[in-house]
């Protein structure tokens, strides 16, 4: 397959409204009052306020709007299950249709990107500092919030750039690099200084953290997909889904998917992202393979269409037991076994179990596992926080971990089986854990006063 | 099917939908395109003395989105030599006999004048005269159009003119831009003509350029009023088409025009004592074949009312139509919301919240449901909530029993009037 072939099978998929298309959508929205979509955005921003002002050529004033409520509005409105949330909650689903709130969003969002809009600026500056360990969506927001109030705020990122899994870990024909670094550049334009390539607890000391900052975030997200547990995963042709993505997010596209026969293992959204990822580097077959049923699965009903659409095909209730290798030590087959659904288990899914002597052997080139993620245990323990499995405890309402000083947001507080490890949870949670410093950083001073 | 030919003080169409005179009629081969199209009637571009015309000339309003809500023009009347109109006149009129070919006519306000071009457009065979007092623009300042039609004795006069030579029916097209239309539509009636069309335009200024600062439509940078018409101003003219057919010395037929975009419009002002109706606006937007639905939605409606001819239609809500000290203060309707049916975007509450009289609550059902309800005793009946409902049927004004008889602000006065002169205690009435 050609390059610009490739290239362009990662192109953005969703075209964006035309100008006409956006004035349309947004004079149908009904601007009502205390509006259920408001609610239903975890970061609550005024959509029938972002919408009027579509509609009243205050585009500037649409994509602040949506940012000054989600620091990452501009790649939450390609990502989120809006059908679940805004839209899902459109007054409109009633009567006619639900106005598109995510492709209005993103039409305000991409029109703030295309005129190099400085949307925020910081606050006076009071004199405290706070480190943010992580550059993702939690750790970009709370020092968006944070620089607003005031702060002098580092962000500590172990990758090339912030952005976290908007920059490397969902593909880019959905959510474009370019969208997330714009978000990055937006924070980075209220002063907040990102130190990038610094891994926290390797290139710079937990301790040096906690004594130079007056408060620090942590908000480092989650690692690499965990190990399968079977025979065969070091041979070449097993991937890690989020490596996989992000490779195709910062290197040249290259041919050694082509023609081959793929599968993945897990059925959540990156599972959804490196199947279709697959399809796109020119694979001949792509196979999510799922242990549990459709019923069980993670990955968004629009993201489960996309893949289908894509031609990805789906094995329910097929486990792996094996990958089996050639003698150059190149995958060449996965032996799967049947599964049947038990007992429900604590998280509230009914546990797979294997049929006995359901084994079967499939001809395979390249496996990708996509069976979540490992927490960052050693970090946080080297934070000395109190923690449930990788899952830093914190106070709901204000984000305090154990370490009054410390507050973390984002999936490295996020509980399985506790709502939904969204883009726009991560952002909203980072908001509050800024107002949490704030609240804990003034209440000190008041008290010293 | 019932019958939809009218008789406008004896002009006579097969059905009551003219073209008004405008850029549509400006020619033969469009008002030919109209009548294959199956239009009932044209009232041609306004002939006079050939004039100039600027470009640009149009310029439109939209509104949330929409295009065309209303329009305006700078353009003025014919620009094309009268023996080519009347060419094209007698050709039009030979092709299709059974429609009414009205000319319209402007010229400078003296005697002469008038009997000329009298004589030569009804030489050619049109079925009536209309004649434009109304244009609002650059005619005006030459002494014609508006400048006459905004005077009764103008109006009287040059009407009075006409009526001498000609032979078929005198139609007076009358400007809205005035205080009391009817004032120049009694004049029109008292120099004898047979019938008067309303409105023309409205002087207006369609908008401001945000980024040039230039008027909109601009002409080298500079503006002008225009003539305002299209939907936007359908309540204007109907108003004063109502308060013409109400008037008591105004006993002549009226050709309503302003806004008509469909079938529904030409009821409403065929009710409201219109004999047909002329259209421009709409067919500048989407072309002579909307007639085709304006014909078959009458039609249809008529046929449901059970109703004969289209004539019998005419006039019939013009005594609903009144001043409002004849209304009857002791009527009373509330709104009801019902809560099926409503969607909960609680725009009712809102504008009832901050823009009317507070009695509509937001309250919360024993299953955490919430629901609008309007407070009736506090309710005084103004709509607003059911106007901004985007949901049919979700809030409907219920008319409530009233402990009192009817009785009206002038009965009201009259019946004051009455007791002042005796000495019985008012204020407990």
């Amino acid at each position: 397959m050609e390059q610009s072939r490739l290239e362009k099978n990662f192109e953005e998929v969703e075209p964006g409204l035309t100008d006409r298309e956006a004035m349309e959508e947004a004079n149908r929205c009904l601007y009502c009052y205390d509006a259920p979509c408001i609610r239903a955005c975890p970061t609550g921003i005024d959509i029938p306020a972002f919408i009027k002002k579509i509609a009243s050529g205050n585009v500037k004033g649409s994509a602040k709007s949506i940012m000054l409520s989600n620091p990452v509005g501009a790649s939450c409105a390609r990502v989120c299950p809006t059908e679940e949330l805004c839209e899902g909650a459109c007054v409109l689903n009633h009567s006619t249709k639900p106005i598109m709130i995510g492709k209005l969003q993103r039409y305000a969002t991409d029109w703030a990107i295309r005129n190099k809009e400085v949307l925020f600026q910081a606050g006076r500056k009071n004199g405290k500092t706070v480190a943010v360990v992580g550059g993702g969506p939690a750790g970009l927001s709370s020092a968006r919030e944070l620089a607003r109030l005031g702060y002098e705020v580092t962000i500590f990122e172990a990758e090339n750039e912030a952005g976290g899994l908007n920059t490397y870990g969902i593909v880019s024909f959905r959510l474009p690099q370019n969208i997330s670094l714009w978000e990055v550049n937006q924070i980075k334009s209220l002063g907040v200084q990102i130190r990038t390539n610094t891994r926290v607890g390797k290139d710079i000391e937990v301790n040096e953290l906690l004594e130079c900052y007056d408060a620090v975030v942590l908000a480092v997200g989650m690692g690499k997909v965990p190990k399968l547990g079977i025979p065969g995963e070091d041979l070449d042709g097993v991937y890690d889904a989020i490596e996989l993505i992000k490779e195709t997010k910062t290197k040249p596209l290259t041919d050694r998917l082509v023609g081959k026969r793929v599968v993945v293992i897990g059925a959540g959204n990156t599972a959804i992202d490196a199947a279709t990822c697959s399809v796109r580097l020119g694979a001949e077959n792509v196979k999510i393979l799922y242990r549990r049923t459709k019923e069980e699965m993670t990955a968004y009903e629009f993201e489960y269409e996309f893949a289908k659409q894509d031609g990805v095909e789906f094995r329910w209730l097929t486990a792996p037991k094996r990958i089996i290798g050639d003698s150059k030590g190149k995958v060449t087959h996965v032996e799967c076994v049947r599964m049947e659904l038990g007992e429900t288990d604590a998280d509230g899914r009914r546990r797979p179990l294997p049929v006995e002597g359901s084994e079967l052997i499939m001809p395979v080139d390249v496996v990708i596992k996509a069976i979540g993620q490992e927490r960052h245990i050693e970090l946080i323990e080297a934070f000395g926080l109190e923690h449930d499995h990788g899952v830093v405890k914190v106070n709901p309402e204000t984000y305090q971990t154990s370490n009054p000083k410390v507050f973390a947001c984002g999936d490295v507080i996020f509980e399985r089986g506790k709502g939904e490890a969204m883009v726009v949870v991560a952002a909203q949670q980072g908001k509050e854990a800024a107002y949490g410093i704030h609240q804990y950083l003034t209440k000190a001073v008041s008290e010293t006063a | 099917m019932a019958d939809l030919s009218i008789n406008l003080a004896g002009i006579k169409s097969p059905n009551p939908f003219w073209l008004a005179s405008a850029p549509p009629t400006n020619s033969g081969y469009q008002v030919q395109r109209a009548f294959e199209a199956g239009w009932g009637g044209a009232v041609w571009k306004t002939l006079g003395e050939p004039i100039l015309n600027v470009s640009s000339r149009f310029a439109a309003i939209s509104f949330n989105g929409q295009r065309v809500m209303g329009f305006n023009n700078i353009e003025l009347i014919t620009d094309r030599p009268l023996e080519e109109n009347l060419k094209e006149i007698y050709e039009t009129k030979k092709r299709f006999p059974d429609r009414a070919v009205v000319a319209s006519l402007m010229v400078e306000p003296k005697r002469e004048k008038w009997h000329e071009i009298v004589k030569r457009v009804e030489d050619v065979g049109v079925d009536g005269l209309e004649l434009n007092f109304g244009c609002p623009h650059g005619m005006a300042e030459r002494g014609m159009g508006s400048a006459s039609g905004q005077v009764p004795e103008l109006v009287e006069r040059q009407t009075y003119w006409v009526k001498e030579v000609a032979r078929t029916p005198v139609i007076v097209k009358l400007t809205p831009n005035i205080t009391d239309i009817t004032a120049t539509a009694e004049a029109a009636a008292q120099g004898g003509a047979d019938a008067i069309s309303l409105i023309n335009t409205i002087n207006s200024l369609m908008g401001v350029d945000l980024d040039t600062w230039n008027t909109i439509p601009h002409v080298a940078g500079k503006g002008a009023h225009g003539g305002y018409c299209g939907p936007a101003v359908k309540p204007i003219a109907l108003n004063m088409v109502a308060e013409c057919a109400r008037h008591p010395r105004i006993r002549i037929p009226i050709s309503g025009i302003g806004g008509i975009s469909n079938w529904r419009d030409a009821v409403e002002f065929m009710l409201m004592g219109a004999t047909g109706v002329q259209v421009c606006t709409a067919v500048m937007h989407h072309g002579f074949r909307i007639i085709e639905d304006m014909i078959e939605g009458l039609n249809h409606y008529l046929d449901e009312k059970g109703i004969a001819s289209v004539m019998d239609i005419v006039g019939k809500s013009v005594s609903k139509y009144s001043d409002w000290g004849d209304l009857d203060l002791n009527y009373k309707v509330v709104a009801r919301i019902h809560r099926e049916r409503c969607i909960q975007c609680n725009k009712c509450y809102i504008s009832c919240e901050d823009a009317s009289h507070q009695c509509i609550e937001r309250c919360i059902d024993e299953n955490r449901k919430e629901y609008l309800k309007v407070r009736e005793e506090d309710c005084v009946g103004c709509n607003l909530c059911s106007i901004v409902c985007p949901v049919d049927g979700a809030i409907e004004m219920i008319e409530v029993p009233s402990e009192h008889p009817p009785m009206t602000w002038n009965e009201r006065q009259a019946a004051l009037g009455r007791l002042s002169g005796c000495s019985v205690d008012i204020k407990s009435l």
